[in-house]
Parts: C-alpha cells; sequence; structure tokens
C-alpha cells in the first residue's frame, strides 16, 4: 500500500471509531437532560437516580469520543495537507466555529454539569445539562456542514489556485448540511434509545429496580420510536440530494450500472465491476430506485456506465452497506413501536423474549451508523470534495509511508486499548445499576 | 477591512489563542507532572486531581481553538506545519488521548494497581505534552528548514534535527513554566498539609525557573532572529520586562495573586515570542523569504473577515461562562469532599 491508500484506512479507523462514542453522546445527553428536567419538575427521587446513572454512563463514553476527535482534526494537516491548502479556506472556518461555538459550551458546562451537584442551584444545573445537550449538537452541526460541503462544495469560488469561500450563509444553510446534520444526529438519538431499551431490558430480565427500569425503557422507546422515523425521514430526503448531486454515489447505492427511467430497486444484488453488471439481481421492487432517486416512479436513473471506470466508487461495499443501512433504519421503527405497545399495554416485563430482543438490538444502531458513513464516504470516491478534487491529490506531498504505518500501527494499538477498556467499563456500570439512594 | 490589517489581527489573535490555552492547560500540565511530588496517599492525589476536574476539558478546547484558527485561518501554514512536524504532533495527539481518558478511567476500578497506572498515565503525558509544546515552540522561534523548490514550500528537517539543544531548553522551560504554575494552582485549591507543600515546591521551582528562563532568553539572542523586532522598535522590549516582573513577583507571592500573575507570565511569554516572529507563523532557516508568515499563507480577506466576527462574537462569551465556572469551583477541595458519595468526583 502506498501513503495516500494508508492515509485513507488510517482516517476511516479513526473516524469510524470516533464515531463508535460519538453518537451516544448525542443522544443520551437529551435523555439524561429530560430525565433531569422532571425530576426537577416533580421532585421525584426516581428521576433523580435515574439521571445519576444513565449521566455515570454517558461520561464513561464521552471521555473515549472527545479525546478522539483531535485526531480527526490534527490528521486534516497531518495526512492531507494538499487537501488543507486547496480548500482550507471554506473548510477550515466551520472547523474553527465548531470549537467556539459548540465545544466549548458542551466541555464548560459538562464540568460544571458533573462536579456542581452541590455547588449550584437545580436550576443552574438543570440548565449546565441542557447546554451540553445544546453544544453536543451544536457541534455536530458544524462538522455536518463542513462534511456536506466536501458532498456538494458551494459558496467558493476557484482563485489563486485555491478554493476560497465567497459566501458564507451558502456555506451554513446548505440544505446538504441540514440534511446530514439530522440524519447524523437522529441516527445518535436512535442509538441512545436503543442503548437505554437494551439496558433497561437487561435489569428487567433480571427483576432488578424494576420500577426505575420500566421508566427508563419508557423514555428509550418513546425518544426511539420519535428518532427513527425522523431518520428515515430525513434519510430519504438525503438520498434525493445523492441522486441529485453525486450521480455515480446513487448508481454504486442501487449498483444500477444502465441509465434508465423507472429503474426498479433490488433487494438484493451482487455487482460485478470487472464486467460492468450484476451477477444476482433478486427480488425487483419496480421503478423503486427511480422514486427514491427523484420522488418519481418513471424518473430517469443515472448508471454506472456513465461514468469512466476510474470515476466510480467501490460498488459492492456502498451497495451493500446501503441496503444494510436501511434495512436496520427499518427494524429500529419496528421494534421501538412494539416497545412502546408492550409498554402501553403494561406486559413489557412479562417478555422476556422481547427483552432479549432489546438486548441484543443494542450494538445494531452502531452497525447501521458506522455503515451509513460508508455509504457517504467511500459512495463519494474518487472524489474527497465531489466534482472538484480527487482523493489522490489531496495527500500530503512529504508523507512517507514509513510514517503512516507507525502512525496507523499507533492507533491501532492505542484505540484498540482504549475501545476495550470503555467498553468494559460500560458494561460494569450499566450492569451495576443505580446506586441505591 | 484591508487584507493586510486583517492578517496583522490573525496573527495577534493566533498568538493571544496559544497564549490562553498555555496559560489555562498549563496549570494542568503542572499539577499532573507534580501530583508524585506533592501527593502522599490516594486522597491526596484525588484531591489534586478533583481541582482540575471541572475545569480542563474546558481548558483543553482552547488548543482546539488554536488550531482550528490556524486551519480557517492561515491554511497554507496549519497544511505545513502539520504534515512537516508529523511524528512529534503525532506525540502530543497521543499524550493529549491517554491524559483525557486517565482522568475519567482512574476512580472507575476499585484496584490500586488500576489507580496507580493511570496516575503513572497522568504523570508522564502531562510532563511529555508540556515538553514537546515546547520544543514545538523552539524550533519555531528558531525557524525549520524550509526550502523553495519551484515555487512551492519544501520541508528539508526531520525528527531528530527538531532535538536540537536550543528547542530541548525551550522544552525544559515550558516543563519548569508549568509545574511552577500548577503548583501555584494546587497551593490555591488545596487545604492542610496539601497547600503547605505544594507552596514549598513554588518556591524550590522559582530560582530554578528563573535561571532556565534567562539561559533561555541568552540562547535566543544568539541562536534565533527573534530579536530583531524588539531592536527596530525597543518599545517591545517592555513586554520582556513585564514578562520578567510577573515571574518574579509571582515567585515572591503567595496564593490566588501569586497564581495570577503566573498567568500573565505565561502570556506575556508566548506573546515574547510572537512580537520576535513576526509576521512570521513558522519562519525559514535556509532564507526568510523561505518563510511561513501571515501574509504569505492565509486565507482571504472574506473568510478572515467572518473569522473575525465569529471570534469578536463567541470568545467574549467563552470567556464569560469559562470564569462562571472558575467562580463555581473557587472553594479549595478538602479530603473530605472527595469522600462525599452524593458528588461526583473522579
Amino acid at each position: 500500500m502506498d501513503a495516500i491508500a494508508l492515509s485513507r484506512l488510517q482516517f476511516a479507523l479513526t473516524a469510524g471509531f470516533h464515531w463508535l462514542f460519538v453518537p451516544l453522546t448525542l443522544g443520551l445527553i437529551i435523555l439524561v437532560a429530560i430525565m433531569e428536567t422532571m425530576y426537577v419538575r416533580t421532585g421525584d427521587r426516581v428521576y433523580l437516580n435515574m439521571t445519576k446513572f444513565w449521566g455515570k454512563l454517558f461520561l464513561i463514553n464521552f471521555a473515549v469520543g472527545v479525546v478522539t476527535g483531535i485526531t480527526l482534526e490534527f490528521q486534516f494537516g497531518m495526512n492531507w495537507a494538499e487537501y488543507s491548502k486547496y480548500v482550507g479556506d471554506i473548510f477550515g472556518a466551520p472547523l474553527a466555529i465548531e470549537a467556539t461555538v459548540a465545544f466549548f459550551l458542551e466541555s464548560t458546562f459538562l464540568g460544571i454539569w458533573i462536579f456542581g451537584w452541590k455547588k449550584i442551584g437545580k436550576k443552574t444545573h438543570l440548565f449546565s445539562v441542557w447546554m451540553v445537550a445544546l453544544g453536543s449538537n451544536l457541534s455536530a452541526l458544524w462538522i455536518l456542514i463542513a462534511n456536506a460541503w466536501m458532498q456538494h462544495p458551494v459558496g467558493y469560488v476557484l482563485k489563486d489556485g485555491r478554493a476560497e469561500m465567497v459566501d458564507f450563509a451558502a456555506l451554513i444553510f446548505s440544505s446538504h448540511a441540514w440534511a446530514k446534520f439530522f440524519h447524523a444526529v437522529s441516527s445518535g438519538w436512535v442509538v441512545a434509545s436503543f442503548f437505554v431499551m437494551g439496558v433497561s431490558a437487561y435489569h428487567l430480565l433480571r427483576k432488578n429496580e424494576t420500577d426505575f427500569f420500566k421508566r427508563s425503557l419508557k423514555f428509550g422507546a418513546v425518544f426511539g420510536l420519535a428518532a427513527s422515523l425522523f431518520l428515515a425521514l430525513i434519510g430519504d430526503t438525503s438520498g434525493v440530494q445523492v441522486a441529485e448531486t453525486q450521480p455515480s454515489k446513487f448508481a454504486a447505492m442501487e449498483s444500477l450500472w444502465e441509465t434508465q427511467s423507472g429503474a426498479p430497486e433490488y433487494m438484493l444484488a451482487i455487482p460485478d465491476s470487472k464486467n460492468e453488471r450484476n451477477t444476482i439481481e433478486i427480488l425487483p421492487i419496480p421503478k423503486l430506485a427511480s422514486f427514491l432517486a427523484f420522488h418519481d416512479w418513471n424518473a430517469e436513473v443515472k448508471g454506472l456506465k456513465e461514468f469512466a471506470p476510474d470515476m466510480r466508487p467501490p460498488v459492492g461495499l456502498t451497495f451493500f452497506s446501503f441496503r444494510a443501512m436501511v434495512g436496520l433504519g427499518t427494524y429500529f421503527i419496528l421494534a421501538a413501536a412494539l416497545a412502546l405497545f408492550f409498554i402501553r399495554k403494561g406486559t413489557i416485563q412479562d417478555k422476556p423474549w422481547f427483552l432479549k430482543v432489546l438486548l441484543f438490538s443494542i450494538p445494531l444502531p452502531y452497525i447501521a451508523g458506522e455503515v451509513g458513513w460508508i455509504v457517504a464516504e467511500v459512495g463519494r470516491q474518487p472524489w474527497i470534495v465531489y466534482g472538484l478534487m480527487k482523493t489522490s491529490d489531496a495527500v500530503s506531498k512529504n508523507l512517507t509511508v514509513a510514517h503512516v504505518v507507525l502512525s496507523l500501527v499507533g492507533f491501532v494499538a492505542f484505540y484498540g486499548l482504549l475501545g476495550i477498556i470503555d467498553f468494559m467499563l460500560l458494561a460494569k456500570y450499566a450492569k451495576k445499576g443505580p446506586e441505591k439512594a | 477591512m484591508e487584507l493586510s490589517t486583517l492578517q496583522i489581527i490573525w496573527f495577534a489573535l493566533w498568538g493571544l489563542l496559544w497564549a490562553v490555552y498555555f496559560m489555562l492547560d498549563g496549570f494542568d500540565f503542572g499539577a499532573g507532572m507534580l501530583l508524585p511530588v506533592l501527593a502522599q496517599s490516594d486522597t491526596d492525589r484525588r484531591v489534586i486531581i478533583n481541582t482540575l476536574g471541572p475545569v480542563w476539558d474546558g481548558n483543553e478546547v482552547w488548543l482546539i481553538t488554536a488550531g482550528g484558527a490556524t486551519f480557517a485561518a492561515f491554511p497554507t501554514t496549519y497544511a505545513y506545519m502539520f504534515s512537516w512536524l508529523y511524528l512529534p504532533l503525532l506525540a502530543i495527539l497521543f499524550c493529549l488521548i491517554f491524559r483525557g481518558v486517565a482522568f475519567e478511567f482512574r476512580g472507575k476500578k476499585d484496584s490500586d494497581g488500576w489507580r496507580k497506572t493511570w496516575d503513572r498515565v497522568i504523570v508522564t503525558t502531562s510532563f511529555l505534552a508540556s515538553l514537546l509544546f515546547g520544543v514545538a515552540f523552539g524550533n519555531i522561534f528558531r525557524g525549520i528548514p524550509i526550502n523553495m523548490v519551484n515555487g512551492e514550500f519544501v520541508y528539508e528537517g526531520n525528527f531528530f534535527l527538531l532535538l536540537n539543544p536550543y528547542a530541548l531548553l525551550t522544552g525544559i522551560m515550558f516543563v519548569l513554566i508549568f509545574a511552577f504554575h500548577g503548583a501555584l494552582w494546587i497551593s490555591c485549591k488545596t487545604t492542610g498539609d496539601l497547600q503547605q507543600k505544594a507552596e514549598e515546591t513554588h518556591k524550590k521551582l522559582f530560582l530554578l525557573m528563573l535561571a532556565v528562563i534567562l539561559l533561555f532568553l541568552i540562547y535566543t539572542w544568539f541562536d534565533t532572529y527573534l530579536f530583531v523586532n524588539y531592536m527596530e522598535l525597543p518599545a517591545w522590549f517592555l513586554v520582556v520586562a513585564l514578562c520578567a516582573a510577573a515571574f518574579i513577583a509571582a515567585g515572591f507571592m503567595k496564593g490566588v495573586k501569586a497564581f495570577l500573575l503566573s498567568c500573565a507570565g505565561i502570556v506575556l511569554t508566548v506573546f515574547t515570542g510572537i512580537i520576535g516572529l513576526f509576521p512570521n507563523l513558522i519562519p525559514s532557516n535556509i532564507a526568510p523569504e523561505f518563510s511561513l508568515t501571515a501574509f504569505n499563507s492565509s486565507s482571504s480577506q472574506y473568510t478572515l473577515t467572518i473569522m473575525t466576527f465569529v471570534v469578536l462574537i463567541f470568545v467574549p462569551i467563552v470567556i464569560i461562562y469559562q470564569a462562571w465556572t472558575y467562580y463555581i469551583f473557587r472553594h479549595p477541595v478538602r479530603p473530605e469532599d472527595v469522600a462525599d458519595p452524593d458528588v461526583e468526583t473522579y
């Protein structure tokens, strides 16, 4: 492998690792903030214990999420210097604004929230948890603005051999940015909902703290159903945007080789990139691909053959990742709805099979989030900025294979270690249950 | 505003962000390094770590902001600096990653071995991060071998060249200043024996730090071009004098006053360097015209204008709520505070 391939692998691994922690942060803090709000409103100690128990899990998870974010900012300069030089004028701004506007808010108020229980009034304490929730979700907004610009560059001109910002409003009000933002954060809300439901199910199966965990499960189910419906809805919007502005990505998501009107959606296909066809195509739903692309059953969808072979993304990976994401997304709606149904009937604690389903569903939204990013990032290849700059032109010129191998090995070893420790601690404290107050 | 005015403003802001970062994370690093020197028991260690608890994360965001601002305002410098200094930055990154999780992890398992391991991580990474930041800035002050080939900047150095005596001295100076700063922080935020021990350490470090700073200034005079700007406008020497005065006063005083003076000392130290560097962000020691400067590596006028507004609006807000945090947690942490099961502590 050369320095480009290694740098791509390193970015993929470090970003993918970061995204194992960020989604839970984004969602769980909202749930914790709602729990604390209920406590402040009703004075019910159970809500206080819920706030503290889920809050502790939030913190264990947060620690790794926050430190692995720095790596991504550093890598733009370390491995992707040509990229940073070429687009830094417009791409650097949202990153700097993220730190200034959002990250400070999140980190500072988190300190107040953790250590301030006896130092400030109840309402001020509640305010600080909402500021953390606002900060972390705002942080996602600025990062997604930056990412959306890579998917669909707007608000710039090419001048003096680089992309220069000329329209800040176009950058931050880009419809792609907002669709990606809502899609990404709602995926985090789903992760948190299923985490809360799964951990609660674990304890309900053991008849441990039934009242506490039934209430928690209800929080997870209500939030989870709302979030997964919203996630699917906004995902549909994102799909149309991709079809309109990144046709090669959309064609790969569908493994569609020939341009056609009323394109069908295959539930399963096995792409054969060499021969530019699919070896197997089964379960076609007529015209669905056209509908997903343009909300028009007969619309023409561009096939992969419209693009030179070296201008196509890896088809198989994009196609299967997209299938996995959509399949899981559908499952989340059903599972959350069923959970809510059983809760309303008051029978959820008598359904051990369903509680087990919820328990084993904890990893699924994580997987969905990872494959979702694969669709977005692998599907954009060979572009680093769609239509503007190729990934192969973006890597730092002075980079040697030895440098990247060294850093890659370091990341794999250290991240592996941190990941294992963090998940073990998370499991330990999740199993332990709330402190007896 | 004109482009060149904006570039000068951003050069100053760049220096200011680094100065604030070192002023804040400096005492975190210092307190971390002094853990084995000051703490006699696990309770002592927990007290020290809990004085940092509410603030260290917010402090570190100043680094992210300094990095992000460099990216947004001087993308060319950002790109070259990070790719050229690949290995040292990687080392700093790993230090910060491990240091961050260590605070959260250390109390999460009831085992002496576990806590000791993470304490060692805190001590080592605090020391190494301080040293490496110093080495990095030492190299920036001194200049690095940047050449110009076919109209492009090319770096002709390597990792071992960065470990030159001047840079190492700067690294040691950073370590000592941060340790001094950290001792003052702990003396303000603890009680009893721990506080007394911190005060003694502060006194012990004072002369050593002063001697190294003096050595650094002499070495700087002979080994760098930093004082050229000062010779052109000798009034700038006032900054150096104020810096020295702040540190000396911090050495003779005690408590919060001494800590605030040491804060001022760190900010003025960074500005002593920044004034000497202007307009260079990274000087070339091959030829001055190959240096990366505020003028040849900045963003466009439009982007700098937008970023100026962002900073002018949001940084004051950040300062207000961070100051509020320090106010909320103004009282010293006592041993009985970390024993209270009703309060979340590290």
